[in-house]
């Protein structure tokens, strides 16, 4: 309950911040979006010149774009622990951050948001009807609880390994570009995973399981049985992930010795 | 002149100090383009070749076209928006330099560091992976020297517009992030220029993006040859004296209006 108090409080500080330059705000949600469309105009132009992408047609690969948009805005929104090397252990941040009284990791997620990301969702939603309304796909009354639950699985995937990576600072505080390359392997997830090799479908499935962002969950959402099964171990391959990174990052701050004096 | 020498060797001696934060820019780099390697595979499927361009022809624009981004890439918008709002700038103005040439400089020591460290190792690591198909024609490779030299210009020339725009925003995080994805797009970073459709390329051919990545990029490949290579190498010399007005204008503008925030 605290919890919950002290995160509408951090929100409510946080809009007062972004508002004192609202130009800025602006821009900086239209660039987001223009991100955004950057991905979905090379999707349309490379599909202006084939038919079928692995036997994934143009429409249902501008779903699993739309459906991949939703958890990663989500990701976007609440875990910018991308700099957390440098911010909070080189520049000895996490010294004040031990001192709160709530968790350590909670306290650096209310400090780091950035809510304009959630615009993503609508955009990522907007995509998904466009798509599916093409698709002829119908929603059952289920599907939006289904949604929700892939969607905060696949928003876990990406958090739990990007709060694993940020843990590996607690042991080794030399600075890594671990954190950039993340990003980019995530951005294999958006494609359908029959289209790499084996091994990286392997890594992509089990290890890094960034598939379970994008083309898993979508396959569900699109009918396409054969992935049926990877589609419903999203919400637990996202609890997984998550919970692993939590447990090691209980662990890694006991190990947290402060940098300089 | 020397001075400014002095300072592309000051900020090339500096990245050397931090030299084994490429090692792993490499294998980003790799991992993007193996991405993209893969992507294209499937999008040619069976086909032999779209728009002129065939698979091998464009697993080499893509390594080499994000392996050229390492060298006209510069964060000197980021620096000259970060020097305004701290009001360093101010400083800046009796020093006995150019600042915007300064900054250029420092840029391009920035740039030959990575074109030796990053750019050079990373292409043979990615053409041992890939397959990959090098030009053995000497024209070729002097059109693309000069070709990539103009897309630095140009692309730095940007950077300076929208980094000294901050004296007009205050605070233009937004628009240098706008004009980071445009650039990606409209350059031919992502998709070579010849695959959008007629009317977004006649629109492209009024804009200056696309010097900077799709015209080097297309030279490396063979996909520019003879006469198209020199149009278009004239192409950027064109874009990059003209974007020499709105720079001054701006500076003339913007030195007028200093606000210092804070400090």
């Amino acid at each position: 309950m605290r919890y919950i108090s002290i995160f509408f409080q951090y929100v409510a500080q946080y809009m007062k911040t972004r508002l004192t330059y609202r130009v800025d705000m602006v821009i900086e949600i239209m660039s987001d979006l223009l991100f955004q469309a950057v991905n979905l105009v090379f999707i349309l132009v490379v599909f202006s010149h084939t038919q079928f992408l692995s036997g994934w047609t143009r429409d249902e690969i501008i779903f699993i774009y739309g459906f991949f948009l939703v958890p990663y805005a989500i990701f976007g929104a609440f875990f910018n622990i991308w700099d957390f090397n440098e911010r909070y252990i080189v520049k000895g941040e996490l010294d004040r951050i031990l001192t709160r009284p709530i968790h350590s990791l909670f306290q650096i997620i209310l400090e780091r948001m950035e809510l304009e990301s959630l615009f993503g969702v609508i955009t990522g939603v907007a995509i998904m009807f466009y798509a599916g309304g093409r698709l002829d796909l119908t929603v059952s009354w289920y599907d939006p609880f289904i949604f929700v639950m892939m969607v905060l699985g696949g928003a876990a995937v990406y958090a739990g390994i990007f709060i694993l990576l940020a843990c590996i600072s607690f042991w080794s505080d030399s600075r890594t570009s671990i954190m950039p390359m993340m990003y980019n392997i995530g951005n294999y997830g958006r494609y359908p995973v029959d289209i790499y090799n084996n091994v990286i479908r392997f890594v992509l499935t089990w290890i890094l399981p960034f598939a379970f962002v994008g083309v898993y969950p979508s396959a569900y959402f699109l009918g396409r049985e054969e992935w049926y099964n990877y589609a419903f171990l999203t919400p637990f391959v996202g609890i997984a992930c998550l919970s692993i990174s939590v447990v090691v990052w209980n662990i890694g701050v006991t190990k947290y010795r402060g940098a300089g004096n | 002149m020397a001075k400014y020498i002095e300072m592309i060797r000051i900020r090339f001696l500096m990245m050397l100090a931090y030299r084994t934060n490429y090692y792993s820019g490499i294998l980003i780099y790799s991992i993007n383009i193996g991405a993209y390697y893969f992507l294209w595979g499937a999008i040619y499927g069976g086909s032999e070749s779209i728009e002129g361009i065939s698979v091998t022809q464009m697993t080499t624009y893509v390594a080499v076209a994000w392996m050229a981004r390492a060298f006209y890439f510069n964060n000197i918008d980021r620096e000259i928006a970060q020097e305004i709002k701290e009001g360093k700038v101010a400083i800046e103005f009796i020093r006995p330099y150019n600042y915007l040439v300064m900054k250029t400089m420092q840029g391009l020591g920035e740039g030959l560091f990575r074109l030796l460290f990053f750019s050079v190792p990373g292409m043979i690591i990615v053409a041992l992976v890939f397959p990959i198909s090098f030009s053995a024609s000497i024209e070729t490779w002097g059109y693309f020297a000069i070709a990539i030299i103009f897309s630095f210009i140009i692309n730095t020339q940007i950077n300076i517009l929208t980094g000294v725009l901050t004296f007009f925003l205050f605070n233009n995080d937004g628009l240098i992030r706008a004009k980071r994805v445009i650039i990606d797009l409209f350059s031919g970073l992502l998709l070579p220029i010849s695959f959008y459709p007629g009317w977004a390329q006649e629109l492209m051919n009024f804009l200056p993006f696309q010097a900077i990545s799709y015209i080097p990029s297309m030279i490396f490949t063979d996909g520019f040859a003879g006469s198209e290579a020199t149009q278009a190498i004239l192409f950027q010399i064109i874009w990059a004296l003209l974007l020499i007005i709105p720079i001054q204008l701006f500076w003339l503008f913007a030195k007028k209006r200093l606000v210092v925030q804070g400090g």
